[in-house]
């Protein structure tokens, strides 16, 4: 960095982050044993879509083709409901403690291939392999693994009250955590007795078919779970079939809206897991350098792909140019770049179209006068890539504060008090996580009740764990996923 | 309260340099470790680890003899001439004008403990004497250990005197100063020690993590906290202070992760031997095994590199 001056025109020190010691590349090997097609899964087999028809998966590091995946239509996604329907009495009928069994079994079968899930995770959807292998597939399987505890111990679930499963129940998931989102929806209502019909996202549907694969080899009954790939009209028929006693989504708000629209007057059960823009609130008592790795792993994990990301940072004035200057420095040594490089910090954007709405966004800040910073970075020239930015002089009523951009973009905005921190944090239809950064308990206890977020992480952030439930205020969506809350969600009480 | 008790001087201090979350640095530092530093990039890496070594022997029974053997290892760690000498030998005062006999004249320095090491627990005028006899023998470099009996009470600007001293007493010697963080034990204790010596040094001087002498040395956390107070410092002064972690670095992988955080923390200009130092001992041949590693594709037995710790 050129020495600059301050305000008093003394020479400014600055850091180098140069390269004086460039790491040579260190891909990840492991063969992700990916079929050329993939087909639906349905029934514990895998068959041709009655359309005969596929699409293209591609994988967005380098824009290539992975696979065939089945483009699944109204027969298919039929089929996929009778099975289900089939096999949900003998699965329900079947005791929690067998149900556990088949749980663990596709839980330690995953751990298994945990490195082979890993690649073929990071391949589908663009995301470093640090974190598809130090994050996405463990978690996956600690998800199986707890709700494999659940399935004997059911009589606990709600104290006095017997539960029992809903029937079969639709579900479509989103593409930023394919596999982990795949275990959230699968995991509980499974142990519960429910049987399944879901659908990836058209973009990363391979991890799902692969673990079809691990079903298999797990001896689950067939019907049980039952996978149907494609897109948007493949979901709206899985959500809006009448064979469903229940839908769970996870995905955009205005999608969620849609489906619920479409279910207004049916009495199937929903469970909504929407968008957000959470604020990540630091005060001037924080830890600072933790609070910036905080707001870093808030907003560039997964490239931002994360609906509960810190995508606010709301910095108390008294030390927001500290702040600022840190995690400028902080985010000139993120590593953008091949996904399946081990030292990658951000890999790919997950779709063109995701690229070009993040793209859309960011025009929209600069145009409306937020100042805009990026580090110097080298981006491979094929394949889907955004730097890590930042925008200063951010307010309430810029579209980069309000709407949910879902990518590696974060708006600044400051406060003076902790009311208008409040006030700001809560300013927004969004209710899904936020993040306090404070030396002093007594404010994160209080600043835990007044915001309207489903989760709030106290000098923390991105922090995940099966036992605890996740879900949204306000246009976040309702119902929780994890914990005891998650799996009453799949329940009916007796 | 009283505006002079110990815990308002500690809050002050922290009130000023801000405080430190220890679960924050530890998910840091564990970012540091799932780095995979390959090929061309991996050597680079061990020969900048070999040429920032402070080979140390601090031992009761430490002879003219041991520290000749060490210093001749020091000049010429392998027969690989890629392989750079290390930065200096570290010894106790008494040792000195033996190595200074070897190494002097060489890129090598000669740096000796000093301050009644490790703990310290003697009079200042003697303390002081000490450094000056150290430095009249010959010595490049002084490593002090700080007042932590004064520092744990509050006293912090005995703490700080004491190592201003110690600078006027060093002359021409650059000075290290040894926190001996784990007997400072939290991570904010770290960072407000670190901000007490840096305010006493000069540029070029280090803060150092430990003696070596206790059960716990140097971590990655510890490393963490002190090179972000160098930062700090640097950016607030323009004054660029060294660091020294110190025991417990003996695998050649620990010495590339505390060089990722170095290059992630404080950048390329501190990644030399003037700014960085390991101290260690039996990490030498574990860089140089490494390195023979890279060059030939397989591990040498530990008997084919000199001076191998279990000779002794």
């Amino acid at each position: 960095m050129p020495p600059s001056t301050t305000p008093r025109g003394r020479a400014r020190a600055g850091l180098i982050f140069g390269d004086l010691w460039d790491f040579d590349p260190a891909p990840e090997t492991a063969d992700p044993k990916l079929k050329e097609r993939y087909d639906l899964f349905i029934d514990g087999r895998f068959v041709r879509p009655r359309s005969g028809r596929y699409f293209d998966s591609i994988n967005p590091a380098n824009e290539r083709k992975l696979a065939d995946i089945a483009l699944a239509g109204t027969a298919d996604v039929d089929a996929a409901y009778a099975a289900a329907a089939r096999a949900f009495r003998p699965w329900a009928a079947t005791p929690g403690r067998e149900r556990g069994k088949y749980l663990f079994r596709i839980a330690r079968l995953l751990q298994d291939r945990a490195r082979e899930f890993a690649v073929a995770e990071t391949m589908d959807g663009g995301k470093p392999i640090r974190e598809s292998r130090d994050f996405d597939v463990p978690m996956a399987a600690a998800h199986f693994f707890y709700h494999a505890g659940w399935a004997d111990k059911l009589e606990y679930v709600a104290p006095g009250r017997a539960v029992a499963p809903l029937g079969v129940v639709g579900q479509v998931i989103p593409w930023n955590f394919p596999l982990l989102m795949l275990a959230w929806k699968l995991a509980p209502a499974l142990a519960m007795g429910n049987c399944v019909v879901l659908k990836p996202a058209e973009t990363t549907s391979i991890t799902a078919l692969k673990l079809a694969e691990i079903l298999q080899d797990a001896g689950l009954p067939p019907g049980v779970a039952n996978f149907v790939t494609g897109a948007g009209e493949t979901g709206a028929l899985v959500m809006g079939h009448p064979g469903a006693a229940k839908v769970a989504f996870t995905g955009s708000t205005e999608v969620g809206k849609a489906i619920m629209r479409q279910l207004a007057g049916t009495d199937r059960r929903m469970t909504m897991e929407l968008g957000g823009k959470a604020a990540n609130i630091v005060f001037d008592d924080a830890p600072i350098d933790q609070a910036v790795e905080g707001i870093v792993d808030g907003i560039f994990f997964n490239q931002g792909h994360v609906c509960c990301a810190g995508s606010r940072l709301l910095v108390h004035e008294p030390v927001a140019d500290r702040v600022i200057s840190k995690l400028k420095d902080r985010i000139r040594v993120l590593r953008v770049g091949d996904p399946l490089d081990k030292n990658t910090d951000l890999g790919a954007i997950n779709s063109k179209a995701q690229l070009a709405t993040i793209r859309r966004l960011v025009a929209a800040g600069v145009r409306e006068g937020a100042v805009l910073f990026q580090p110097p970075c080298r981006l491979p020239e094929r394949g889907f890539y955004f730097p890590p930015t930042l925008f200063t002089n951010v307010t309430q009523s810029h579209r980069i504060a309000r709407e949910e951009i879902f990518g590696p973009v974060l708006a600044i905005l400051t406060f003076r008090t902790v009311d208008e921190a409040i006030e700001k944090a809560n300013n927004t239809p969004y209710g899904l996580s936020a993040g306090v950064w404070t030396d002093k308990g007594s404010r994160i206890l209080r600043m835990s009740t007044e915001l309207k977020a489903g989760v709030v992480w106290a000098n923390t952030f991105n922090r995940f764990d099966p036992s605890s439930p996740f879900g949204g205020y306000k246009e976040s969506g309702f119902g929780r996923e994890g914990g005891r809350q998650g799996l009453l969600d799949y329940s009916r009480r007796a | 309260m009283t505006p002079r008790s110990p815990h308002a001087a500690h809050a002050r201090l922290l009130d000023e340099i801000g405080a430190v979350d220890c679960v924050g640095v530890e998910e840091r530092v564990a970012k540091y470790m799932t780095r995979s530093i390959k090929k061309a990039s991996k050597v680079w890496g061990l020969r900048m680890a070999v040429s920032m070594t402070d080979l140390t022997t601090l031992e009761g029974k430490d002879t003219p003899g041991k520290i000749e053997s060490l210093c001749r290892k020091a000049l010429h760690p392998h027969d690989d001439p890629a392989v750079p000498p290390v930065a200096a030998v570290c010894v106790y005062p008494s040792m000195v004008r033996h190595a200074k006999r070897w190494v002097g004249g060489s890129r090598v320095r000669v740096a000796s403990v000093a301050t009644a090491f490790p703990s310290g627990q003697t009079h200042y005028r003697t303390r002081l004497a000490e450094v000056r006899g150290a430095v009249a023998d010959g010595a490049d470099e002084v490593d002090m250990v700080i007042n932590r009996g004064a520092f744990l009470s509050g006293d912090f600007s005995r703490v700080q005197d004491e190592i201003a001293g110690v600078v006027e007493a060093c002359g021409a010697a650059a000075l290290k100063v040894i926190l001996e963080v784990s007997e400072l034990e939290t991570y904010d204790s770290i960072r407000a020690a670190s901000f007490l010596a840096m305010g006493a040094l000069r540029p070029g001087d280090f803060i150092k993590t430990s003696t070596g002498k206790t059960s716990l040395n140097a971590t990655l956390g510890s490393n963490q906290v002190m090179i972000e107070a160098i930062r700090d410092f640097y950016l607030d002064t323009a004054v660029p202070i060294g660091m020294k972690p110190a025991g417990g670095i003996r695998t050649a992988k620990q010495s590339l992760q505390y060089l990722i955080a170095v290059k992630e923390t404080l950048g390329d200009a501190w990644l030399t031997p003037r700014r960085y130092r390991f101290g260690a001992t039996s990490l030498l041949n574990d860089l140089l095994r490494q390195i023979e590693r890279e060059r030939t594709g397989a591990y040498q037995a530990p008997y084919s590199f000199s001076e191998a710790a279990e000779s002794y």
